[in-house]
């Protein structure tokens, strides 16, 4: 053997090593980001189905919560009532929620500044605060509109009851209306006038184009929506408490709080949760099913600008149904929750003497657990944004530059809770880490992971988009001056994505300050929240504090979003896949 | 009878004058193109016709019949006439046979008839197997022909075309220019047709009217347009040219460098004054021998300045030996001429267009 060829192997043999340390430190980063999204996501799930399993104390395997969960009337009326609910929901939703996207987008509707406005407050609205609202306007009797009902008529009751399948789906769908709206307008934005230009060209008029060639068009953007508000109801916790429980009826996430009533029956809780996780996995899947082989996305560029259809004296008409969704979503419940917050006894009505400061006093003096709880409220949602961002941007980092093999099982794990409703991944969340060997239960960590994983898509899904915009030569660009891939994301990347950042932050944030539904699982006596007090307060029947107390969380939501706004941009939060 | 007729349209926008008094008319059966650089109106004019602007002033008349004009127009989806969009605005939402079907649909024939006909459309621009596709499924092509099946089966009375080449690969364009010439031999649909792209006007057209700032500058079949170009806008915008400038006596034009007797022009070049020509490179010829005097011809020596290889031809810029402006010249690629020899260009009266 040559010197050479000891030498040839030796260098050889380097860079096999050298490639091995790459490898290392690449294998290091997945695994770490790996365990962490194992952590958040994947192991309270597991525990979710282990535990439905298992027997509560020897922890053996059994089918008996299963039976116990299925094997009881009430428990599948529940069930039956939460895809009446669901279904209910999506279809009131999508006739809200398309006739306002179509004239926004395509027509000269007038005063669209001010109904995407009443739109984006309905956004902002969370759907218990919404459900209050209600109470206040359609309760049996004592609710507003069937007082003006009864002075109108002289009748002896009201005829509306806000305590009825109705009354719930007509709650949740006013609230949950602007999804569908915005999946609706942004696909909208992006047909060309052209594609109506040749349908007017060949003889269709404005109806038949519109029904023929415009909605077809932005029909997976219907169905996303439906699917969202269909998904968005039956995982609901809050409205459905506020308002199926006086009215003597049970949906899923009901039903799954009150196997947390004394004694906790975790297991038969997690059985009794499936359904829900597999509808929403279901539906996810039969979305991409139906939409599989057309090709929706408008075929080819150039050409693409829009001029608005001259309506006529129809633009009259639109504007007056735009106005009267705002009424429903928004007018009317605020109106009266603002009422009931600044009056001595809501039921006295609008006059001088009924104003009062007293309830905004009583919870921030007097009251003590309610300082404790709006503190808690905005710094666990704070934390939780910072928390989401931060794990999410380096995973996006990660997935971006391709930095370490499998990345997409990576952003598959951030995804995942998309599909999770808060209820089940609370449930999982409790099985997991509730009890020992960690017991958190009552902690403000198990909150804030909880909350972390819940929010994850939206801060993965913005930090994503927000990287994808910055081309990687910005960065190449120091490395090849001799800087390192550190130094480039600080000097660089992080300056540059500070808008998006900020955005995500909020989007994160707000959603954070009213979650209930997982929520309501998780605290303890010292970690309420709001959301928490909320409910506590209306199984009280105090709506007047009750109100206060919404709105100061109303006003604190508008107050961040404003200065989202202000900062990042007009309708920052109404945009698609931010 | 002219099938469709503009009488001094215009269309302002603010203080944008887009369309400035635009008169065209269209026999039965022609195949116009509307030729000019982007913002020239040439495409308002074209979205006028249809229906989807209305002029400020002027009228636009089919068959007799008054269309548009500043006090109402018949809304386009009542025209009889159809489109062919930049984006091809295929709807990605239905199928091949859908799209081409959708304007018989709305004329309500009964299903059978539908089917027959969007066959043979189908058949005629060789989509047939492609039938059942939706368009993401489809080449540019592709898409470009289910366009022009769905514009053509309903025997529209016009067919107006908006730039409908510009997203397609410099191959297919050069392809699609002569197919759409190969289906207006067939069907005879009174077409106008919107371009910036010379070449493409040329291949299809019957007519041509070059527009410059919202005014047409010149209407001419395309020979004509070529070789008896009016304007310097005209002369510059469809293929490169020289421009001479001379001074007339009466008895002859004098240019920089030589002279022609004023007879060997035609008869509507002013007797005296300034005038401008407009010479072809290619309508010269460049010798490096005095070529024999010939008739209707003029030569003159030649400076060769610069020239460079370009394989179909030579392209050479030469100055005239007594002064004055260079010129251009295209000649064969064996006419090989070195750079700063004397040669002699010669000049036939007959091929410069006279520019007004």
């Amino acid at each position: 053997m040559t010197d050479d060829s000891i030498a040839e192997r030796a260098v050889s043999f380097g860079r096999v090593v050298s490639r091995l340390r790459r490898l290392d430190a690449s294998m290091l980063v997945l695994l770490a980001f790996i365990a962490v999204l194992v952590f958040l996501v994947l192991n309270p799930i597991l525990r979710l189905i282990v535990s439905s399993l298992q027997q509560a104390d020897t922890g053996q395997f059994t089918l008996d919560n299963y039976r116990n969960a299925y094997g009881n009337i009430r428990h599948l009326e529940a069930l039956a009532n939460s895809l009446e609910l669901g279904a209910g929901v999506a279809f009131l939703v999508t006739c809200f929620a398309v006739p306002i996207a179509w004239a926004i987008s395509r027509t000269d509707m007038p005063g669209k500044a001010f109904v995407r406005l009443t739109v984006f407050a309905a956004f902002v609205t969370p759907p218990y605060l919404g459900a209050i609202g209600w109470i206040l306007l359609a309760g049996p009797n004592s609710g507003w509109l069937n007082k003006v009902w009864m002075a109108l008529t002289g009748a002896g009751h009201g005829i509306f009851n806000i305590y009825s399948m109705t009354g719930l789906i007509l709650v949740i769908a006013v609230t949950s209306f602007p999804y569908t709206f915005v999946f609706t307008s942004s696909a909208l934005d992006l047909v060309s006038s052209e594609m109506e230009d040749a349908a007017n060209i060949l003889g269709a008029r404005t109806l038949r184009t519109t029904l023929r060639v415009t909605l077809p068009l932005v029909t997976p953007a219907i169905i996303g929506g439906i699917i969202i508000s269909f998904l968005e109801a039956i995982a609901l916790f809050g409205a459905p408490a506020l308002i199926a429980l006086p009215a003597r009826f049970n949906v899923v996430s009901t039903q799954l709080w009150q196997f947390f009533e004394y004694p906790v029956r975790v297991e038969e809780a997690a059985a009794y949760a499936m359904p829900l996780l597999a509808i929403t996995v279901l539906m996810f899947w039969l979305q991409r099913r139906i939409l599989g082989r057309r090709g929706y996305t408008s075929v080819t560029g150039k050409g693409g600008e829009r001029r608005m259809i001259a309506l006529g004296p129809w633009r009259w008409v639109m504007l007056s149904y735009a106005l009267l969704v705002g009424a429903l979503s928004v007018f009317l419940p605020m109106l009266v929750l603002f009422q009931a917050a600044f009056a001595k006894a809501w039921g006295r009505g609008f006059s001088i003497d009924n104003l009062t400061l007293q309830n905004f006093y009583y919870l921030l003096f007097e009251q003590t657990q309610a300082k404790q709880t709006i503190l808690n409220t905005f710094v666990y949602a704070a934390v939780t944004a910072f928390a989401a961002i931060s794990l999410s941007l380096a995973i996006a980092y990660v997935v971006n530059r391709r930095l370490v093999p499998w990345s997409n099982v990576l952003a598959f794990l951030c995804m995942a809770p998309f599909v999770i409703p808060g209820v089940v991944l609370a449930i999982g969340f409790y099985a997991a880490y509730a009890v020992p060997p960690l017991a958190l239960y009552g902690t403000a960590t198990i909150l804030i992971l909880g909350f972390t994983t819940r929010f994850l898509p939206i801060a993965y899904t913005s930090s994503a988009a927000g990287l994808r915009s910055i081309n990687p030569e910005m960065e190449e660009a120091v490395r090849i001056l001799g800087g390192s891939r550190f130094l480039a994301i600080r000097r660089v990347l992080i300056p540059l994505l500070k808008k998006s950042l900020a955005g995500a932050w909020i989007l994160v944030f707000i959603p954070a300050t009213r979650e209930l539904s997982s929520a309501i699982f998780l605290v303890g006596p010292n970690t309420r929240v709001i959301s928490v007090m909320l409910f506590d307060l209306s199984e009280e029947g105090n709506f007047e504090v009750l109100a206060a107390l919404g709105v100061i969380l109303l006003l604190a939501t508008v107050a961040i979003a404003a200065i989202g706004t202000k900062i990042i941009g007009r309708d920052f939060m109404l945009r698609r896949n931010s | 009878m002219s099938r469709l007729k503009l009488t001094g349209i215009s269309k302002r926008y603010g203080d944008f004058l887009a369309v400035d008094d635009i008169d065209l008319e269209l026999q039965s059966g022609e195949f116009v193109s509307l030729l000019g650089p982007s913002g020239c109106g040439k495409t308002t004019t074209l979205r006028m016709i249809a229906g989807f602007v209305e002029p400020t002033l002027g009228t636009i008349e089919m068959d007799g019949q008054i269309l548009s004009s500043p006090s109402g127009s018949v809304s386009p989806d009542r025209r009889q006439m159809s489109m062919i969009f930049q984006s091809y605005a295929i709807w990605p939402n239905m199928t091949v046979e859908q799209n081409v079907a959708f304007g018989l649909e709305l004329r309500k024939m009964p299903k059978a008839e539908v089917r027959r006909r969007v066959g043979e459309m189908l058949e005629v621009v060789q989509m047939n197997h492609l039938a059942d596709r939706y368009p993401a499924e489809l080449s540019g092509g592709q898409q470009q022909r289910v366009a022009l099946a769905r514009a053509i089966v309903i025997r529209p009375s016009v067919l107006l075309l908006d730039e409908p080449l510009s997203n397609l690969d410099a191959a297919l364009r050069e392809e699609m220019r002569f197919e759409i010439r190969r289906l207006h031999n067939e069907f005879h649909v009174t077409t106008v047709y919107v371009t910036h792209d010379q070449a493409e006007a040329m291949v299809t057209s019957d007519r041509i009217a070059v527009l410059n700032h919202g005014r047409i500058e010149q209407i001419a079949d395309p020979r004509e347009l070529y070789s008896k170009p009016k304007t310097r806008f005209v002369a510059g915008f469809i293929g490169r040219t020289n421009f001479i400038e001379g001074t007339s006596d009466g008895s002859r034009i004098s240019f920089d460098g030589f002279s022609v007797p004023y007879a060997a022009f035609e008869r509507d070049v002013p007797s005296g004054g300034k005038v401008t020509f407009s010479v072809r490179p290619h309508s010269m010829r460049l010798s490096e021998t005095p070529p024999a005097a010939r008739d209707g011809s003029t030569s003159l020596g030649v400076i060769v300045l610069e020239r460079a290889y370009l394989g179909e031809h030579w392209d050479y810029v030469v100055r005239p030996r007594q002064g004055g402006a260079s010129l251009r010249v295209m000649t064969a690629p064996t006419d090989d001429i070195p750079v700063g020899a004397s040669a002699w260009l010669e000049v036939e009266p007959l091929q410069m267009a006279l520019i007004t």
